[in-house]
């Protein structure tokens, strides 16, 4: 019999029916809710008379509308404030635990998750959020689901789903300096396409993967969704059972040695077979840079905007072509000069401490371009950024001329008050360069912490050991 | 859910690859707490000359006269017509809600996003994927002699041009029956409670630290 891989073994294990011609149901363990996805799953239970099965499998909070200014007066827009209380009232209504806008806990869930302990290795985790892939880093099955989805999941605790195609990238050789798991991320999705990973899991391993820390890896995981997959994993490690111990939501006592026993089988076996795998060395990487309106379409920070009339099919030509005009870039361009008007660093993919420790140790001691009109920086929960601050990193960025923010989704989105202006550009540390994302009209380059720092510090994309 | 009924109806050809949920419905109008009424919005960043904003009519708002969703007959159209990759980005549900609210039932592409796809059965649309040569030649069909209709038989699994092309396509049955019958999923799961209360019986043995609030 052949070895299974992480994924066969999640999947076996949450197996609560097999598939009898159509989908099987598997159990889910862990459901993350917040205010933009939840409220008509919510609705969609009161109408149909149904309560949530396990309400302690539950964790809510807002993220996604939240303010990243002073919060003691509440949210000034209405429509926003009307989901987040619809939030409030649903969680206390049917009696799900939440963090709100003014728990020290609160921020993104993806960031919360983690800290806290709720996710856990060998769980299946859901949020009615794509980037719930983030959480496939500790070992668990992590997906994004829809608004029917999170409704279905409350009432039943299961999913229908359907066993998706097992992907390995292995990540080998030893980062340069000042690169980051974000600049290997995007260097993947560059080279495998935004839907190179459609209908498969993928596990990150390789040399590259076992040396990065906890946090690399959600970055890592976070942009699976990017590359197309639902669910990016890798495999338990030591690093994975010290990550967890001793967080708040964490098992305690016996229960977490029998859990770490069970943790320590989380590993596609040696003769697991892969459906497709991608082998990448990470050795030369250089710092990425988007220059489009798809995360695939990447470039490193010393190369020029390429031609649309080098691209390797009709269907690519247009989008880029589409891009170029969209992002006011010119083939032959030279990435490292083009200024960026705005800086974001935060995120779910970006927004947790060593990120901010990153991107602070360029900000150390230097001060935003002239020409740079905002940058921000939002930690991605209370507790990052009490961190932060109890480390001085506040201080370097406010020193610099960064505004320091509460925790939320906050620009990446910008569902909130911080966005691009129509036609203003952005080095952003988060996860989408689509159309519009960071604001009508709004430019983004996805881009590492410490390039984002770099970006802000010279006013153009730069290399961060140049400076 | 509705039942998903055999119709005929105009497709509204959109030549891109990659069509996010972030285009499909901008992230302002994921402010409501509603499902249904946005369908004015749905492209909106592509429909619209202006910025559109929540809440605010749409009736006076400057169209953007090139865009497809403007023009006669596409703007009563009842297929979509993409390339790759539609759907993808943001788990949105809101997406498909504004694709249906606009009175789309069917998406044909060459492939879609996985969250996107599933989504769609949720609220009674049929996601088509087509071989890429077969997309194209639709595009060029609408190109060279303007618009046409289909006529969607998904009992039978079959596409038909008003010229008559058929375009066969294949679709898990489970899903199929459900889109045919409008059936609710969640119903359906419940039907195996006991299958569900037995596996957390056995798991909760196995990995008790999950199953704090189980503990006897």
């Amino acid at each position: 019999m052949t070895g299974k891989t992480l994924y066969d073994k999640l999947w076996n294990q949450h197996l609560v029916r097999e598939a009898d011609g159509g989908d099987a149901l598997i159990y889910i363990d862990r459901q993350l809710l917040h205010e933009v996805t939840s409220p008509q799953a919510f609705a969609g239970l009161r109408d149909a008379k149904r309560v949530p099965r396990r309400l302690a499998a539950n964790l809510a909070v807002a993220d996604h509308n939240v303010p990243t200014t002073d919060r003691s007066a509440g949210i000034d827009d209405p429509i926003a404030r009307l989901q987040v209380e619809t939030l409030d009232r649903n969680c206390a209504e049917f009696g799900i635990t939440e963090f709100n806008m003014t728990d020290p806990r609160q921020g993104i869930v993806h960031v919360v998750g983690p800290e806290q302990g709720v996710t856990q290795p060998g769980m299946t985790i859901v949020c009615g959020d794509s980037h719930t892939a983030t959480h496939g880093a500790l070992g668990a099955l992590a997906f994004g689901i829809g608004t029917s989805e999170v409704e279905h999941v409350l009432a039943t605790q299961c999913l229908m789903a359907r066993k998706m195609k097992n992907m390995r990238i292995v990540l080998n050789g030893a980062l340069a300096e000042g690169m980051a798991s974000k600049d290997m991320i995007l260097r993947v999705i560059g080279e495998i396409g935004t839907s190179g990973g459609t209908g498969y899991t993928i596990e990150f391993a390789g040399s590259a993967v076992e040396n990065a820390s906890m946090e690399a890896r959600m970055t890592l995981c976070n942009m699976a969704i990017e590359a197309g997959a639902r669910a990016g994993i890798i495999a338990v490690d030591q690093k994975t059972v010290d990550y967890l111990r001793g967080r708040p939501y964490s098992p305690s006592g016996d229960h977490f040695d029998l859990a770490v026993k069970a943790w320590r089988e989380l590993v596609s076996d040696p003769d697991a077979v892969f459906d497709a795998e991608h082998v990448i060395d990470v050795t030369d990487l250089r710092p990425q840079v988007t220059w489009g309106t798809s995360p695939e379409m990447v470039a490193s920070v010393d190369d020029v905007i390429p031609d649309p009339a080098d691209a390797p099919d009709e269907g690519k030509r247009e989008g880029w072509s589409r891009a170029l005009e969209y992002m006011a870039l010119e083939p032959g361009t030279q990435i490292g000069s083009i200024e960026v008007d705005k800086v974001f660093i935060g995120a779910c993919t970006n927004g947790r401490i060593e990120d901010l420790r990153a991107a602070a140790s360029i900000a150390r001691g230097r001060r935003v371009a002239p020409n740079i009109k905002q940058a921000l920086v939002v930690p991605g929960s209370g507790l990052v950024k009490k961190q932060a601050e109890d480390e001085g990193l506040d201080r370097i960025f406010i020193d610099a001329g960064f505004e320091w923010r509460e925790p939320g989704c906050s620009m990446c989105l910008a569902m909130n008050a911080d966005r691009l202006e129509p036609g203003e550009r952005c080095a952003a540390t988060s996860n989408r360069n689509f159309e519009g994302r960071q604001g009508y009209g709004g430019r983004t380059h996805l881009v590492s912490p410490v390039m984002a720092a770099a970006a802000a510090v010279a006013g153009h994309f730069a290399d961060p050991n140049k400076l | 859910m509705k039942k998903f009924i055999k119709y005929t109806g105009v497709v509204i050809p959109i030549n891109r690859d990659n069509i996010d949920t972030d285009a499909i419905i901008p992230k302002q109008f994921l402010k409501s707490v509603d499902k249904s009424g946005f369908g004015d919005n749905l492209f909106d960043a592509w429909r619209y000359e202006d910025q559109g904003e929540p809440g605010a009519d749409c009736s006076n708002r400057p169209l953007n006269k090139e865009f497809v969703l403007n023009r006669k007959p596409y703007r009563d159209g009842s297929f979509l017509l993409a390339r790759e990759n539609f759907g993808c980005g943001s788990s949105r549900e809101h997406a498909v809600w504004a694709l249906r609210d606009f009175g789309i039932r069917t998406v044909i592409a060459a492939s879609f996003a996985d969250i996107f796809h599933n989504n769609c059965f949720k609220n009674g649309v049929l996601p088509i994927a087509l071989p890429l040569a077969d997309i194209e030649w639709l595009f060029a069909r609408d190109d060279e002699q303007g618009a046409f209709s289909m006529e969607i038989d998904l009992e039978r699994q079959a596409l038909t041009s008003e010229d008559g092309n058929v375009y066969r396509f294949e679709i898990d049955e489970f899903k199929k029956h459900c889109l045919l019958e409008g059936l609710d999923d969640i119903g359906l799961t419940l039907q195996h409670e006991p299958d569900i209360s037995a596996y957390e019986a056995r798991r909760a043995k196995e990995a008790p630290w999950l199953f704090p609030d189980l503990q006897l």
